[in-house]
């Protein structure tokens, strides 16, 4: 299968080329079309950092990283990018459908496919159908995140981040969106790159999970979940497979932190 | 102890009362102290003048008004153009912003004979008084505005590839528009502090001309009145800014 993402030697940090602060150091990284992974890591280990160069909203120091086979500058501009963030970043001022109908008034010139307004489709999707016509301050946590990940997947993008996306919701809601996620995936075949803190999530949903480390921010542990799963990236929460690899997650991350 | 919330109705209704007290115990209590009515005329001589000299209030209220509105106007909109200009140029904000701070800080009473020496006697130096004056507050809070959005909503416009005037109208402007009516709110009266400031310096007409004619002449009910009236005007400029940013701003 080609490579969705391809990174060698990748060299990350802030304060320019000379004195720098790496949060990412020599970081190698290839990621098959398609799949889902997942990215676990203690604070500050350069989780969202790598979702940032990836998405062409922040530049390398050094290395190389190639994104769908070109650089991230390319692909952005292309918008072939979804980024779903940790606080749903909604804009207050517009309903829920204008905020899922956002693909569909910036950035066309640079775009050179059609994309469909799919928004009544994906608010079905996402059972928020009742809900188009409300403003954000209106919707619950969990409804919120639904609202960006239907305005992320509108664009219809091969690659999509997600930046801690469930992190502020309750245990229960979590779940049902961890579902409701694997089975969007299932359908579109969209590369999923998932950044998290949760050791079961990162599990449950993850094909491949990798566990970064940090100062500076290096892959520790690269762990193929498809061994401990059925067709399709199924699984249960408490099978005894994936409450080992679970542990093994565990014993990664505190050495990690 | 925490007080028990009021009843809507007790909520309106208290306000009222209030005002009442005081209107009575002004005009029945005040004469009784022996306070002059030529310092402190009572509401009822405050209201004679409005029967009586109508027309004249209205005459000066009108250019007031106007002198007003359009500083209101210019001086706003003036503060917006240059905070869109600053943000988009950082370089712009740097060399011009701390001129604009030292503008601020010259009294506007200093400040304005230069403006009637440059612009003579008529309307205009009264309106460029107000605009000046409605000026500085709007620019401090439109920049802060259009900069309040945040670095994910900034990285949310750039990973869809939105030029920049997409992110102005789609992000910074809509961002802004709480900041820039709590700052017209504020305008809304200091335009009228602004034109009535001008009037008492050079002017015939006008509110602040006719405060000014009745202090001299002794004519106290004709100058509360006047004064009333520059209230007034402030409340239904506050009551129209107030009234369009509830159409606007739903969230």
């Amino acid at each position: 299968m080609p490579s969705a993402i391809e990174a060698r030697q990748l060299d990350v940090g802030y304060g320019g080329r000379q004195a720098a602060v790496k949060v990412l150091a020599g970081l190698d990284l290839t990621v098959a079309a398609g799949s889902f992974l997942s990215i676990l890591g203690p604070s500050g280990c350069g989780k969202s950092t790598l979702l940032r160069v990836v998405a062409d909203l922040l530049d390398p120091l050094g290395g190389t990283i190639r994104v769908l086979g070109e650089t991230p500058h390319a692909v952005r501009s292309r918008r072939d990018v979804g980024f779903v963030f940790q606080d749903s970043t909604l804009l207050p001022w517009r309903t829920v459908r204008d905020n899922v109908r956002l693909p569909l008034g910036v950035g066309l010139r640079s775009l050179t496919r059609k994309i469909e307004d799919r928004s009544t489709e994906l608010l079905e999707l996402m059972g928020l159908g009742a809900l188009s016509e409300r403003l954000p301050h209106q919707l619950s946590g969990g409804q919120r995140q639904r609202v960006a990940i239907a305005r992320a997947l509108l664009g219809e993008p091969k690659l999509l981040l997600m930046d801690e996306p469930f992190g502020a919701l309750d245990e229960i809601t979590r779940d049902r969106l961890n579902d409701e996620l694997l089975a969007l995936w299932r359908r579109s075949g969209t590369t999923i790159l998932f950044v998290t803190h949760s050791i079961a999530e990162a599990a449950y949903l993850g094909e491949r999970v990798i566990v970064l480390a940090a100062n500076p921010g290096r892959v520790v542990k690269d762990l193929d979940m498809r061994p401990l799963k059925q067709e399709g990236n199924r699984c249960k929460r408490e099978d005894a497979a994936m409450v080992a690899a679970m542990a093994d997650l565990r014993v990664a991350l505190e050495r990690a932190s | 102890m925490r007080q028990a919330p009021l009843s809507p109705q007790t909520t309106v209704a208290l306000p009222v009362l209030g005002a009442a007290s005081i209107l009575l115990a002004w005009q029945y209590i005040l004469p009784l102290l022996g306070v002059p009515a030529y310092i402190v005329p009572t509401p009822t001589a405050i209201f004679g003048v409005f029967q009586k000299n109508f027309s004249l209030l209205m005459d000066n209220l009108r250019p007031t008004l106007i002198e007003a509105l359009a500083g209101f106007v210019i001086g706003n909109l003036a503060a917006v153009l240059l905070a869109v200009l600053f943000v988009h140029s950082r370089v712009l904000q740097a060399a011009y912003f701390p001129i604009v701070l030292f503008f601020n800080t010259i009294p506007i009473l200093a400040l304005s004979p230069i403006i009637i020496l440059i612009f003579g006697l008529g309307m205009t130096p009264k309106i460029v008084i107000a605009a000046v004056i409605c000026f500085f507050p709007t620019l401090v809070n439109m920049i802060r505005g259009l900069d309040s959005a945040s670095g994910n909503e900034h990285e949310l416009f750039r990973v869809l590839s939105a030029t920049r005037s997409e992110i102005f109208w789609g992000l910074r402007l809509p961002r802004a528009l709480p900041m820039l009516f709590s700052s017209l709110r504020i305008a809304s009266a200091t335009a009228v502090i602004g034109a009535i400031v001008g009037e008492w310096i050079g002017s015939d007409k006008g509110l602040g001309a006719l405060i000014i004619q009745a202090t001299f002449n002794y004519q106290s009910d004709r100058l509360y009145a006047a004064i009333i009236l520059s209230s007034s005007l402030s409340i239904a400029l506050f009551c129209l800014v107030v009234l369009v940013e509830r159409r606007i701003i739903r969230y």
